[in-house]
């Protein structure tokens, strides 16, 4: 997808007038979280797992040269290939060379945020393939021509109408008059229109949520079992992944995939995980002749050792995204980015650079929920205040913000004075709000009281009362 | 250069360092040729009746039936009654597996081998099961081949008391045993928990999405010859 990530005020904006996607927000706020902590619940040991998590990849990313070296050895051991793709151009280039090599004419695809970071159907597009997505979220978006609102649910910004109102209009060969009330309806829809493509697909690209060091394995989650389809049936499966997905063996694998569900749906495990190994034997009955594995890096090698390191940890599970409240206020695409919400706001800059996503560094209220939920334990805000420190260094802040910023240093370098002041200002303003407990317009300030009132003060400062408790909790 | 040696150098460049220096290597090697289990959740230990009682209720967790049979001998009967209680015809497609081709299917019309995407029904053995979260282990090979466990619209699945353990490393440790190798990986292994499903419609859950649309769970407790 094309990066938009310097209108994230606007998008906002718009964002929060759209009645739609603020009732479709509104359930994700009680959805995943509530199943989250619920999950949690039934596990005692699972902070234990969640520190161990961070521990694997943490020594993996320590010794990534090393795994990956492991991993491609047993990828070619075991009848597969593996491709190394510096940036998008390079992948797409692959991915389209195995294509071509082999004839393909229809790609079905499982979902695959790399798939995305490489905007591989539009250039398989170009190149006269049809690609097919065959997760529902992903073929409903793609059916709209949008892109992903989310992680692990790309479609969680529509609405059922707007689903039929796809249907309706790319499934023109079935009956004007069928009845698409039910979600049930849809998804059956879906299910047999996908079912031939999956059939007739002459390459299979799936995801992988790792990559096995130990045994050249990559393995997806899914819940729909159409990742599965899409690798079982075609001749060729390409496999899109990054470089930090590796992780050393099977049993490192197993405690990260138990913190992934969990973490992501507040699912025990998701219905299916699959290790895929090689391309189908002599004695196999079914199975991909080929095994491709397309590695990228995509800058994430020069995030090591640096300020964003440890977010190369991150195992996508959209733990962040679900409790953002800037997320479950404006939605996914008012990033403008391929990865939305805290992660993606860390992650984005990283991947293509500061000056083209200024604003995601501040789209976010600093509240911490992010690292709190995070399953491998992914300090956010301390990387986005570093997103910020640079932003402040090296330029792109505009003039005014950055007058602002300097005013209030001035203030507060001077303690006194700024307590003096603040002083007043908290009398003018308990008096402004005496009546209702709320402002409803301030000078300045619009920004703020434009959607919600301002909670007036007491009339003394958070200092002043300290000290007239004599430094007291109570 | 290529992209291999230039994502590599950067790599290492990034990290401050040149290749692995070789008794780090060596520790590096040991810990994938050595491979230990981390924290393993208690819930999956106990005793093989605690394992059974917990796999049981963790899969109908998720949606799937359990049927307990005592021998091996009594899984066609089970079939014809599964599939005549939900209304699914007599045809079944079946793995090619010695356990299940051996049995009596006089009562069924049966076929056996890969799926091509047209049966109703589909009958498979599995590898394993895991009692800590109600998980079958289904792996691919000419006994088992992955499209049965994908394109019926039923799936049934025959799981042997004896291949239930707790947890997922007691299955990754059978594996390694088993096949004395260093590719002991079957081409695909299946982890199962309940039919396909989906949240992506305003995240109501629906299930039977691409996969099947039910998994029934035939588990067969050997205590000699059903009586």
């Amino acid at each position: 997808m094309k990066l938009n990530a310097h209108n994230f005020k606007e998008n906002a904006k718009k964002a929060l007038k759209d009645d739609d996607l603020q009732a479709s927000l509104q359930k994700l706020g009680t959805g995943f979280p509530l199943k989250r902590l619920a999950a949690m619940d039934r596990l005692p040991e699972f902070e234990d797992l969640r520190d161990q998590a961070r521990d694997i990849k943490d020594h993996t990313l320590r010794h990534l040269d090393f795994y990956l070296e492991q991993f491609e050895s047993r990828v070619v051991e075991t009848g597969g290939k593996v491709h190394w793709a510096r940036d998008i151009k390079d992948g797409r280039k692959i991915v389209y060379e195995i294509c071509e090599a082999v004839g393909a004419k229809t790609v079905t695809k499982g979902k695959s945020m790399i798939g995305e970071e490489m905007a591989i159907n539009e250039y398989l597009e170009e190149k006269g393939l049809i690609p097919i997505e065959t997760d529902l979220g992903e073929y409903i978006i793609q059916l709209r021509n949008e892109p992903p609102s989310h992680i692990i649910a790309p479609a969680i910004h529509l609405r059922k109408s707007h689903v039929e109102e796809a249907f309706r209009k790319t499934h023109t060969e079935l009956p004007k008059d069928r009845n698409l009330d039910a979600p049930e309806d849809l998804l059956v829809e879906a299910r047999t229109m996908l079912r031939k493509k999956f059939i007739a697909a002459d390459v299979g690209i799936t995801g992988a949520n790792f990559m096995v060091a130990e045994t050249g394995s990559t393995v997806i989650v899914t819940n729909e079992g159409n990742g599965d389809l899409t690798q079982t049936l075609p001749r060729v499966h390409i496999v899109l992944c990054s470089i930090e997905k590796v992780v050393p063996t099977l049993e490192d694998c197993t405690t990260l995939l138990r913190v992934l569900a969990r973490s992501a749906t507040g699912q025990e495990q998701s219905v299916y995980t699959t290790f895929s190994t090689g391309p189908r034997g002599e004695t196999d009955p079914d199975g991909p002749d080929e095994f491709h594995v397309v590695i990228l890096d995509n800058g994430r090698s020069r995030m090591l050792g640096h300020d964003t390191h440890d977010m190369l940890r991150c195992i996508r599970c959209s733990a962040c995204i679900n409790h953002c409240p800037v997320y479950q206020s404006v939605g996914g695409h008012a990033y403008g980015s391929i990865y939305p919400g805290p992660m993606g706001s860390v992650l984005t800059p990283a991947l293509h650079g500061l000056e083209k996503s200024c604003d995601l560094p501040n789209a976010s209220t600093m509240c911490g929920k992010c690292e709190e939920v995070c399953p491998v334990r992914i300090p956010i805000p301390k990387m986005l205040r570093s997103w910020r420190k640079k932003q402040w260094e090296d330029g792109p802040v505009p003039t005014l913000q950055r007058l602002a910023m300097n005013w209030w240093a001035w203030w507060a370098l001077r303690p006194k004075l700024y307590h003096k002041v603040a002083g007043w200002k908290m009398r003018i303003m308990g008096f402004m709000g005496r009546k209702s407990g709320h402002i409803k317009a301030l000078p300045i300030k619009n920004g703020w009281t434009e959607n919600r009132d301002f909670p007036a003060p007491e009339g003394k400062t958070f200092q002043q009362r300290w000290s007239e408790k004599g430094g007291r909790r109570t | 250069m290529s992209s291999r040696d230039y994502i590599l150098g950067r790599i290492r460049w990034s990290l401050g360092r040149g290749a692995m220096e070789r008794e780090d290597d060596l520790s590096l090697v040991e810990r994938l040729s050595q491979p230990k289990a981390n924290l393993i959740p208690k819930r999956g230990s106990g005793t093989p009746k605690q394992q059974i009682s917990l796999f049981v209720k963790m899969a109908k967790e998720v949606n799937a039936t359990v049927s307990r049979l005592k021998s091996l001998d009594g899984v066609p009967r089970a079939v014809a009654k599964y599939l005549k209680d939900n209304d699914l015809g007599t045809a079944i497609r079946i793995a090619p597996h010695p356990d299940l081709e051996n049995l009596d299917w006089s009562k069924l019309q049966t076929s056996f081998g890969p799926s091509a995407g047209d049966d109703l029904n589909g009958l498979v053995m599995a590898f394993a099961g895991v009692a800590e979260t109600g998980s079958l282990a289904l792996t691919s090979g000419a006994q088992s081949p992955t499209t049965l466990n994908f394109l019926p619209d039923n799936h049934i699945v025959v799981l042997k008391a004896d291949d239930l353990v707790g947890d997922y490393e007691a299955v990754y440790a059978r594996l390694r045993r088993e096949s004395n190798s260093a590719d002991f990986m079957p081409r695909a292994l299946n982890w199962v928990a309940g039919p396909s499903r989906t949240a992506d419609i305003e995240q109501t859950l629906l299930l039977g999405a691409h996969g099947p649309r039910k998994l029934h769970i035939l588990l067969v407790e050997d205590d000699g010859p059903e009586g």
